[in-house]
């Protein structure tokens, strides 16, 4: 299967909850040194739970779109089943095959994630 | 040149996604002839031994063919003799053993060292380093907007303060040919040391050491058709001297004591240990390769495709060459970037089509900040590779263009 689907290219080019909310609860930045690929997320939480989420990044298709598809999915959720988020989810979001070379790239997104939910 | 070189790359027959490979990450590392995996294979099978200490057959055999490359190697980058060469791992340890074994005694707090813009880490991070225990300055010869060294910024740089100039021969990103030799001239004129980073240039075409004048060259074994785990440091015979060893142990010591041990001379004072003996045999052939087709014919061949490229690549208007004007001042190497387009999709689409490029900050991150973007793709050519090669590049271009649906 293509790793440039439909969907991925959908997502880098016009990126879900591209931007910056307003107060938000956390303000995270990651990036992979190797190849420059940088994610700056934001979220907002009430009781526990995800109410809004922005991000601005540059990189490759994959670590953008994965940072779009996983940003789909913040909204609502409790904090406490994000942080136990694993790899295999965000293999299911991108459902395309991803190389060993593309691992970092898929995963940048989750790792800034997990970076900002650290800090709370 | 030769034709038909290709059927002596036996890698070359490989399909990649189910399409013949196109190798053009050549900067990184060449793919090697038959004639030298046959060579790695015959020292294994018929005179593997230790050198240097058994006075067997097997022993006295295998040094001859070890010493016997420091010889050709001598000989292919134009220095005085065998007893100028030594043998590393690679071309950024040979940059480091000048590190360690010269500059470490010779340079003095608030001393000044010089590299350029255009450096590879493996010439520029290790003389961050010596900088900072030194308390030592470093200054960076910028780049014009054509990508070529600033000679006059450099000449300002100049002073009596400095004592080593660190350049390269040629860029690993921009493919920019560097007057060494004018470099070499400007730095003694002042009393300052010059290394040369030969890594891309060597095996490419004609080097000679001796008139370059510089005082160390470092390069590597595995991009000019030899294996990997091989490096050289050339160091000038009266330098060599001055040199204090950076590893101790056997094979490079004369007497040990309980206390006290004392060394050999030349090269063999930085060799410790069971060098890479296979490797460094093996390299011999590939030497004799080059030298079989030709440095003048290579260079030539080199420089048609990377005017090729620059022609076809050049067609696309959201593509953006990183390459300087005139195809003279640079050689085998062509960065790009396309516009909305990550060099790292642009390389996974390139190998969808058989075609290996590298794509990234090529161990050169102050340089590709400079160039204003965040990475780019890159082309690197070598002596196998065709004009259809260029072509099938430019098929993988295409679809990048498609897929990306950039105009």
């Amino acid at each position: 299967m293509d790793i440039y689907s439909e969907t991925i290219l959908d997502h880098y080019q016009n990126p879900h909850h591209a931007g910056s909310v307003s107060n938000p609860t956390i303000k995270v930045s990651e990036d992979n040194p190797l190849c420059g690929d940088k994610i700056s997320l934001e979220l907002a939480i009430k009781n526990g739970v995800v109410t809004d989420v922005g991000f601005v990044g540059t990189g490759c298709a994959i670590s953008q779109a994965s940072m779009s598809l996983l940003a789909d999915e913040l909204i609502g959720k409790k904090i406490s089943v994000l942080k136990k988020l694993k790899p295999a989810k965000i293999y299911e979001l991108l459902h395309v095959p991803i190389s060993p070379g593309r691992v970092k790239c898929a995963l940048l997104g989750l790792s800034t994630l997990q970076k900002g939910l650290k800090s709370i | 040149m030769k034709t038909n070189i290709q059927k002596d790359f036996p890698i070359l027959k490989r399909k990649i996604n189910g399409k013949p490979l196109v190798y053009l990450d050549n900067a990184s590392t060449s793919q090697k002839p038959m004639a030298v995996l046959s060579a790695l294979e015959k020292f294994y099978a018929t005179s593997n031994a230790n050198i240097h200490r058994g006075i067997h057959t097997l022993s006295e055999v295998a040094t001859a063919q070890y010493e016997e490359v420091r010889k050709k190697v001598a000989k292919f980058i134009g220095a005085k003799n065998e007893e100028e060469i030594i043998f590393t791992k690679n071309c950024t340890e040979a940059i480091n053993c000048v590190s360690f074994s010269w500059a470490k005694s010779h340079i003095a707090k608030g001393d000044e060292i010089i590299v350029s813009a255009l450096e590879h880490h493996a010439n520029l991070v290790p003389w961050q380093e010596l900088a900072k225990e030194k308390e030592a300055i470093l200054k960076i010869i910028p780049i014009t907007s054509d990508y070529l060294l600033d000679l006059n910024a450099y000449e300002k740089l100049l002073s009596k303060k400095t004592k080593l100039v660190c350049i390269t021969a040629q860029s690993n990103v921009t493919g920019t040919i560097v007057p060494v030799k004018k470099i070499t001239a400007m730095a003694h004129a002042i009393g300052a040391k010059v290394l040369v980073d030969g890594a891309q240039i060597v095996g490419h075409s004609k080097v000679s050491v001796r008139d370059i004048d510089c005082d160390f060259f470092a390069f590597s074994a595995h991009k000019m058709l030899g294996p990997t785990g091989v490096g050289v440091l050339y160091v000038k015979e009266k330098i060599m001297n001055e040199m204090t060893p950076y590893m101790y142990g056997g094979d490079m010591v004369l007497n040990v004591q309980d206390q006290t041990a004392t060394y050999r001379t030349g090269p063999w004072k930085f060799e410790a240990g069971t060098p890479n003996i296979a490797d460094v045999i093996a390299y011999g052939t590939a030497i004799d390769y080059l030298n079989k087709i030709g440095l003048a014919a290579i260079a030539a061949h080199d420089h048609k495709l990377l005017a090729y490229a620059k022609k076809v690549f050049s067609k696309y208007s959201a593509v953006k060459l990183f390459s300087p004007t005139n195809v003279g001042d640079t050689a085998s190497v062509l960065s790009f970037t396309i516009d909305g387009v990550h060099p790292h999709d642009i390389a996974t689409i390139f190998n969808e089509e058989g075609v290996a490029i590298r794509s990234g900050l090529h161990c050169a991150e102050p340089l590709i900040g400079r160039l204003g973007v965040s990475a780019t793709a890159r082309l690197s050519f070598y002596l196998y590779n065709t004009t259809k090669d260029i072509d099938v590049a430019e098929k993988a271009l295409k679809k990048v263009l498609k897929i990306f649906k950039v105009k």
